[in-house]
């Protein structure tokens, strides 16, 4: 068979796309360019959700992304068990769009961060997941305004208890998540929803100075091999 | 009533508000020259906004010809000054444009925005040389940083690019912030842009083809930045709603995304024949640049503008400065293709006019004529003044004043210390942390690096391969230019042609932003002339010429100017973006050397500033034959894998280089210093220097490369351990430095 093809998906402001695709090819998977406006998924196996300013973020984020006409396409196909990652907005976007649970609100500290991020893998099981080891630490980047985790404290138990916090930092809390949250899993572990950018750690040469996020990339595609 | 060319014909006797609008009567009386009648308000709008010293560089314009007259020969160079941005040749198919712009003024009086706005306005120039704008840095200068003024503009300015070109999507890699009490009521806001695209792609601002179609596209056009145009619409119609408008514009950098995005799928689909952004200036500016440089003639329907506020009176809508707007020329036949491509990318596209051949710029509002001038006489035959200067009466007292009478220090632990958590030299990590630096995945290096470096062969999918990259630097140090002007500016353009020379690269060509006071003063206009003819000279020495820039004046407080400020960018390529060379100490067991000549030179250093309070004396000595050999050796080395890490040595000298290197990757060293005296082999910032490591086993091959080019080469000594050690001097942990390095900012800021 061929390789796998990950959807990546452009709204207005998006601008992580081009970075999302080369760590896809890169793992050698196929990256295939999705447009906002189109009901097309173009039978991807899975869909990556990159970072961005989807409408200029002047509203929630990712509020007015959710109603995008691709966004009808995506949502039942990932709760029929399609393999979604959204990092950053694209995380801000599956929450807006009730296919992860919680919100992203302002950072504590009202600053956009930008910093290399120890974060650890609390839940190697996801479809995202899979080619970490349980409790792996990873060098990360984060980037971004609006990434404090919060939910309700009965939904904050349940995913703590059910291990849906699938990402926690380390050392530093740099947007005041609640636990320190970095990203969640829905029930399936289809989507997951990630605040640091593992596409900007893909290459010894560029990006954040670590090669850690090489595996969301490989846990996918490998998943679709094994198939 | 509309002020129409038929009614002005016939009532030349009409008072207008020309001074209001910062118009000499002489300016005013050429205009009426020019017309053979006196102009209609909306002609008066364009003359006073295009022959303003912002549009039109009329007092700077006679200097500034030597950055052509002096120009060395580089086969580099494919468009240089005089277009939006210039062009540089990077090799395997692809060119660079880049460009340095001030936002000084909107910054003060509204941080945010001010900043916000600069960024886009940079970011349009890249966009409209038919380039992707691939990253950004800002070059930043504020009052004391203890002072109420710095508090209020710094978080402001830092919020405003953050908000701007995170939103954008374009990777901040490098730039400066400095501090000096000269720039309260003064802050430097300077921000560059650079861009790639293929050597083939070039796009010019010129209106061609008599027929085609003027397009306007972007955001709808508002009232803001037309404070001028008020006075006007309120001279004219006596309209009081008109009169109380903000002057800084308000920034939409989604829109400015959705734009560059529509922009580059409009060149790819070959639609346009010119295009044009509009800046300062707006309408008047992109209509009679792009006449002017075309077949010399266009017709606009003003009414077509779509606004933002339906009460806009044509005089506003000729000035106002609404951002995330372009104009572009297509053939009739394109235009579905075009407006297809903006429809797509939700950007509003409005046809307001064509091309003619008639040599007259002519415009109508409400079926009547109310502009009909030559486009020339307004976009390039503006005033031009040979404005009188001399040196500054207190020139000789300050030079005179030299650091000699300064009391030396005997603690030069406490001394590094106390640099290292001096505003300047301290580690700007709470600024930078705010930006995007990764965005877009070619980002190779970022502060704190010397220069940014960019990979570009990923940069547009499915174009040549290459193995390439570019750095980028600026640099600019006030003391130096104050103390001397001709060697302040050639030591700016060192310092960045260094600080891309260490990363590897091959310092290529330069662009500048020169920050002065008022030029009606004859001894800030002799700063003037002397940096611009230094600056000049250097380029030719160094072999990289000007490829365009900015000059930013009437940077002063009452009758106190800042220190004159020439920044100075400087643009360079890596063959091979994977021997880049990064600028700390990155394992143990490596050889330390420093690399020139270290004399006692502390005129307008660091330590006098920071220790003294103190600027007087001469900055260092320029060697502009030193920094060329440094320069090869260094891309010699980089190229053939003998450096392992490379740092530029200036602001507080070998000492501050030292803890740098050591920060960075927290790896220690020891060194012994070559010279007699420990304070001068420390914090001289003598020129011409970089402090390299390589490996044992290269040495020998590095020594002898130095010998061959003539520059001195001292073996310090090794890294490894969690110090920084200089023999028989001092001993401080990496973590100590760190801890002094880092608490400055956040203690001031995030308190």
């Amino acid at each position: 068979m061929g390789a796998a093809r990950v959807g990546v998906v452009t709204f207005p402001g998006t601008l992580d796309d081009q970075d999302a695709a080369r760590a896809i090819r890169h793992a050698g998977g196929e990256a295939v360019s999705l447009w906002h406006a189109d009901r097309d998924l173009r039978g991807v196996d899975a869909v990556f959700l990159p970072g961005g300013f989807s409408y200029g973020d002047y509203l929630r984020c990712g509020a007015i992304s959710r109603f995008a006409p691709l966004m009808e396409e995506l949502v039942p196909a990932a709760n029929a068990g399609l393999p979604v990652l959204g990092t950053c907005n694209g995380f801000q976007i599956l929450c807006e769009a009730h296919l992860l649970p919680g919100a992203l609100t302002r950072n504590v500290g009202l600053h956009y961060v930008c910093r290399d991020q120890r974060v650890r893998v609390e839940n190697a099981t996801t479809a995202w997941t899979g080619d970490y080891a349980p409790g792996q630490e990873l060098l990360l980047p984060v980037k971004h305004g609006e990434g404090r985790y919060v939910a309700d404290q009965a939904t904050i138990e349940s995913l703590e208890a059910s291990g849906r916090v699938v990402v926690r930092y380390l050392d530093v809390n740099p947007n005041g998540s609640t636990n320190f949250i970095a990203g969640v899993s829905n029930e399936a572990g289809n989507v997951v929803g990630l605040m640091p950018h593992p596409e900007h750690a893909v290459e010894e040469l560029t990006g954040a100075p670590s090669v850690d996020g090489r595996g969301f990339f490989t846990s996918i595609l490998k998943r679709f091999v094994n198939l | 009533m509309t002020d129409s060319v038929e009614r002005a014909a016939k009532t030349p006797d009409d008072p207008q508000p020309y001074a209001e609008l910062g118009m000499k009567p002489d300016e005013y009386n050429r205009v009426r020259e020019i017309l053979g009648r006196r102009p209609t308000s909306s002609e008066l709008a364009i003359y006073s906004v295009m022959w303003s010293e912002h549009c039109s560089y009329k007092s700077s314009k006679v200097h500034l010809r030597q950055f052509g007259t002096k120009a060395p020969k580089s086969e580099a160079l494919l468009v240089g000054m005089g277009e939006n941005a210039g062009v540089v040749d990077i090799g395997d198919g692809w060119a660079a444009t880049f460009k340095i712009e001030s936002h000084n003024h909107p910054s003060y009086v509204e941080p945010h925005q001010g900043a916000a706005t600069g960024v886009g306005g940079i970011v349009r120039d890249i966009m409209s040389m038919g380039a992707r704008p691939v990253a950004v840095m800002d070059s930043l200068r504020f009052g004391a940083l203890d002072a109420p003024d710095t508090r209020r503009v710094l978080p402001g300015v830092v919020e405003g690019i953050s908000f701007y070109g995170n939103c954008l999507g374009l990777p901040n890699i490098g730039g400066e912030l400095l501090f000096d009490d000269c720039y309260i009521g003064n802050p430097l806001v300077n921000a560059l842009c650079v861009g790639l695209l293929r050597k083939d792609q070039i796009k010019l601002a010129t209106a061609p083809g008599p027929g085609n179609k003027v397009v306007l596209f972007g955001a709808r056009t508002g009232p803001d930045g037309i404070g001028g145009a008020s006075v006007l619409a309120s001279a004219t119609f006596e309209d009081e709603s008109h009169a109380k408008r903000p002057a800084v514009q308000v920034g939409d950098p989604f829109m400015e995304k959705l734009l560059i995005e529509c922009c580059l799928e409009l060149f790819e689909a070959d639609v346009v024949v010119g295009i044009q952004d509009l800046g300062a200036a707006g309408v008047s500016c992109a209509t009679t640049e792009l006449a002017a440089k075309g077949t010399g003639g266009m017709r606009v329907d003003l009414n077509r503008v779509p606004l933002r506020d339906p009460s806009l009176l044509p005089e506003e809508i000729l000035m106002s400065e609404s951002q995330e707007r372009m104009m572009a020329v297509v053939v009739p036949d394109d235009i579905d293709a075009f407006m297809a491509i903006c429809a797509r990318w939700d950007v509003p596209a409005t046809v307001i006019g064509e091309v003619t051949d008639t040599g007259r710029l002519v415009m109508t509002w409400d079926g009547e004529v109310i502009v009909d001038i030559p486009p020339g006489t307004a976009a390039d035959e503006g005033p031009v003044y040979e404005r009188p200067y001399h040196e500054p009466s207190g020139q000789a007292a300050l030079n005179a004043d030299g650091p000699a009478r300064l009391a030396r220090p005997s603690d030069l632990r406490a001394t590094l210390l106390s640099l290292l958590g001096s505003p300047n030299v301290a580690s700007k990590e709470w600024v930078t942390s705010q930006y995007d630096r990764y965005v877009r995945g070619n980002t190779v290096l970022a502060m704190p690096a010397d220069a940014g470096v960019l990979r570009i062969g990923e940069i547009m999918p499915g174009a040549e391969e290459t193995d390439r990259g570019i750095a980028l630097a600026t640099d600019g140090n006030g003391r130096f230019a104050r103390l001397d002007p001709y060697a302040g500016a050639q030591l700016a353009l060192a310092e960045a042609y260094r600080n891309v020379a260490v990363t590897g690269a091959r310092p290529l060509a330069v662009t500048n932003c020169l920050n002065f006071g008022s030029p009606e003063d004859p001894e800030v206009m002799w700063q003037f002339a002397e940096a611009v003819r230094g600056l000049a000279d250097a380029c030719k020495t160094l072999g990289v010429p000007v490829t365009g820039g900015n000059v930013s004046f009437y940077n002063q407080t009452g009758a106190t100017a800042i220190n004159p400020t020439p920044v100075v960018g400087v643009l360079g390529v890596l063959d091979d973006v994977g021997k880049r060379v990064r600028h700390g100490f990155t394992e143990p067991g490596l050889r330390i050397l420093l690399l020139g000549e270290t004399r006692d030179e502390l005129g307008g250093s660091e330590w006098a500033h920071v220790a003294h309070r103190h600027l007087g004396g001469l900055p260092p000595e320029v060697q502009l034959e030193a920094e060329r050999s440094l320069a090869a050796i260094l891309v010699t080395a980089a190229e053939r894998g003998l450096l392992v890490g490379s740092h530029d040595v200036s602001d507080g000298g070998l000492a501050v280089a030292l803890a740098e290197a050591a920060m960075a990757h927290g790896v220690g060293g020891t060194v012994r210093l070559p010279g007699e005296d420990a304070f001068v082999d420390l914090f001289s910032e003598s020129s011409a220097r970089a402090l390299v490591t390589v490996r044992p086993e290269s040495f020998e091959e590095f020594a002898e490369l130095c010998a061959r080019h003539e520059v001195p080469c001292s073996n310090l000594g090794a890294t490894g351990g969690q110090e920084l050690r200089v023999e028989d001097v001092l001993e401080i942990p990496v973590t100590e430095l760190r801890a002094a390095h880092q608490a400055t900012l956040p203690a001031t800021f995030s308190a």
